[in-house]
């Protein structure tokens, strides 16, 4: 399995492996224990989302939107419908925002179940494994109760929601986060104190401030180094307006503290979601939407669980999109992981890899990256003098046309 | 039939070990095939073992559209399974492509690239399916044997 290169052994992980449920293919050069340098290759999960998104109508491309990411699909719809939205001038009606905001949350919850579980996994803490999956199946549960569906809920609409929340439901909710709670705060004593845990996480995948700005980091992995990356804070939207979220940051700047801050995150999403069904107020629950969107484009982001998600629409006035960006998080978060992992053991690989909580299907939108480092960034003007010469080559001089500033 | 082969028949019935393997789905029906081996629906109590190594699996449990890129990987892990083997496809996508059928990337259902013996569809299927799917691949090869 492994070749010989300068008296380095190269080891090849992937695409198929058995510590993670996606496909991605890993070229760990070792040292010795200790990984030298690490190549990662993606886009195995890469269908052409974007290119589908835009050879169909809005209503149709909610549903591809959807299925960008099954772990995170109301996220990404969520921040599709607020593109939709801004641009088309909706009024979203607030118990709409609400029930994005609760479903929302418990997507968070669910998620994070998920991750504690698969880094348990990870470093060999199985019966961690099977405890945090099997209460995910509390959130799994209230989840196709309200959409019909344990994984993609197509809860989300254009200009609302199309499945109301009736009273004896959300008081189910509310039970359930009782009955979670208790068990998040045995998580979190087990963070905070189980010694063998602590001591496999600690000082590991480390990512520190400056890191995290060069290498524009979201999401857990940006707030355990301290940096209070979280969309519903820094730009509130939606709900989030309304009903403020309590920062949660950690200045551990590794594996352990991502861990924490995902353990806190979701003490935290169960008090919001109490929040939101305390005052959640009644009226309708969604506007008609128009099948065409007026010309311009428009930038939309939310918090998904595993970071800042980022939308982006342009649209020619038709009823299909003329162009469509998913930046998912974990596209930001790949970018640090060659530095995350160089300088490790081999068998810590699997725990730094699993700590960004990577999401290949949200990722794969046609990239290649090889190789660690900042060298293979472009910047924003050599990218903007290249479009002028590609336009300037048919003919067109975009030259005098300001940058919009975002 | 031979001593081995009637015993490589049993084990296979009562202890299939299973190979995950995605091709390009939306990680739904992944974590629903992890979520039936966990102790709500815990397949393992049926004898049914996740495996890392496809040299070591009897069952390629399959999901997603099939992408480019993962296409040719995927016949290589279905060649690396020793016979006798079966192919599961999980999935909408996985048995014919489903939302993301005719875009630019995909080929279309796991049976486009290796042998299926049964599909599931849903999207994303519920690990209910995957059991009750698992419980007639069994029942198949109880006739198969009784066929003999």
């Amino acid at each position: 399995m492994s070749e010989r290169n300068d008296h380095k052994v190269v080891v090849p992980i992937g695409p198929q492996h058995p510590s993670l449920k996606e496909p991605g293919s890993f070229k760990i050069t070792l040292d010795g224990e200790k990984v030298e340098r690490a190549v990662i290759e993606i886009g195995y999960n890469h269908r052409g989302i974007e290119k589908a998104c835009e050879s169909r109508n809005y209503m149709q491309a909610l549903y591809i939107i959807e299925r960008v990411c099954g772990i995170c699909s109301h996220a990404h719809t969520s921040c599709f419908c607020q593109a939709f939205e801004e641009l088309a001038g909706l009024e979203v009606p607030r118990r709409a925002h609400y029930i994005r905001g609760i479903v929302g949350e418990l997507e968070r919850l669910h998620s994070h179940l998920l991750w504690l579980g698969v880094a348990a996994h990870e470093i060999g803490f199985d019966t961690l494994f099977m405890y945090t999956w099997r209460d995910r199946e509390l959130v799994l549960d209230l989840l196709a109760r309200i959409g019909g569906n344990r994984v993609n809920y197509g809860v989300n609409t254009y200009g609302g929601v199309r499945r109301d929340l009736e009273s004896e439901l959300m008081a189910d909710i509310l039970r359930v986060c009782d009955q979670l709670e208790e068990k998040l705060k045995y998580y979190a004593a087990l963070a905070l104190t189980e010694t063998t845990l602590i001591a496999r996480l600690k000082g590991i995948g480390v990512l520190t401030p400056d890191d995290v700005r060069k290498f524009s980091a979201v999401g857990p992995v940006a707030r355990a180094a301290g940096i209070m990356a979280d969309t519903r804070i820094v730009e509130p939207y939606g709900v989030y307006q309304e009903i403020a979220v309590t920062p949660i940051v950690d200045d551990h700047c590794d594996v352990y503290g991502r861990t924490l801050v995902r353990v806190k995150e979701m003490l935290e999403a169960i008090r919001l979601i109490r929040l939101f069904v305390r005052e959640i107020p009644d009226g309708p629950i969604s506007v008609r939407a128009p099948r065409k969107l007026p010309v311009g484009e428009v930038l939309s982001r939310v918090e998904a669980p595993r970071g800042e998600n980022v939308h982006y629409i342009r649209s020619t006035g038709a009823d299909m999109p003329d162009r469509v960006r998913v930046r998912a998080p974990t596209e930001a978060n790949w970018h640090g992981m060659s530095h995350m992992l160089e300088g490790f053991q081999l068998a810590d690989v699997p725990i730094i890899i699993a700590a960004i909580d990577p999401c290949y299907s949200c990722t794969d939108r046609a990239i290649h990256l090889v190789g660690g480092g900042i060298n293979q960034l472009t910047d924003w003007e050599s990218i903007r003098l290249h479009s002028i010469e590609q336009y300037k080559s048919r003919g067109i001089d975009p030259s005098t046309i300001k940058m919009r500033e975002f | 039939m031979g001593l081995l082969d009637k015993a490589i028949a049993w084990g296979e019935k009562k202890s299939p070990w299973i190979i995950h393997f995605n091709a390009g789905a939306c990680n739904g029906c992944d974590i629903e095939v992890v979520d039936a081996l966990t102790p709500q629906y815990d397949l393992e109590r049926l004898g049914i073992l996740q495996q890392g190594s496809p040299r070591h699996a009897d069952v390629l449990v399959c999901t997603g559209a099939v992408t480019l890129q993962t296409r040719d990987r995927l016949k290589q892990i279905y060649d690396q399974m020793s016979t006798p083997k079966f192919v599961v496809a999980v999935g909408t996508c996985a048995c014919t492509g489903g939302i993301f059928d005719s875009c630019y990337c995909v080929t279309g259902g796991i049976d486009t690239v290796i042998p299926v013996d049964a599909y599931i569809p849903g999207c994303a299927v519920r690990p209910e399916a995957i059991i009750d799917a698992v419980g007639k691949l069994l029942a198949t090869l109880d006739a198969k044997e009784a066929g003999k």
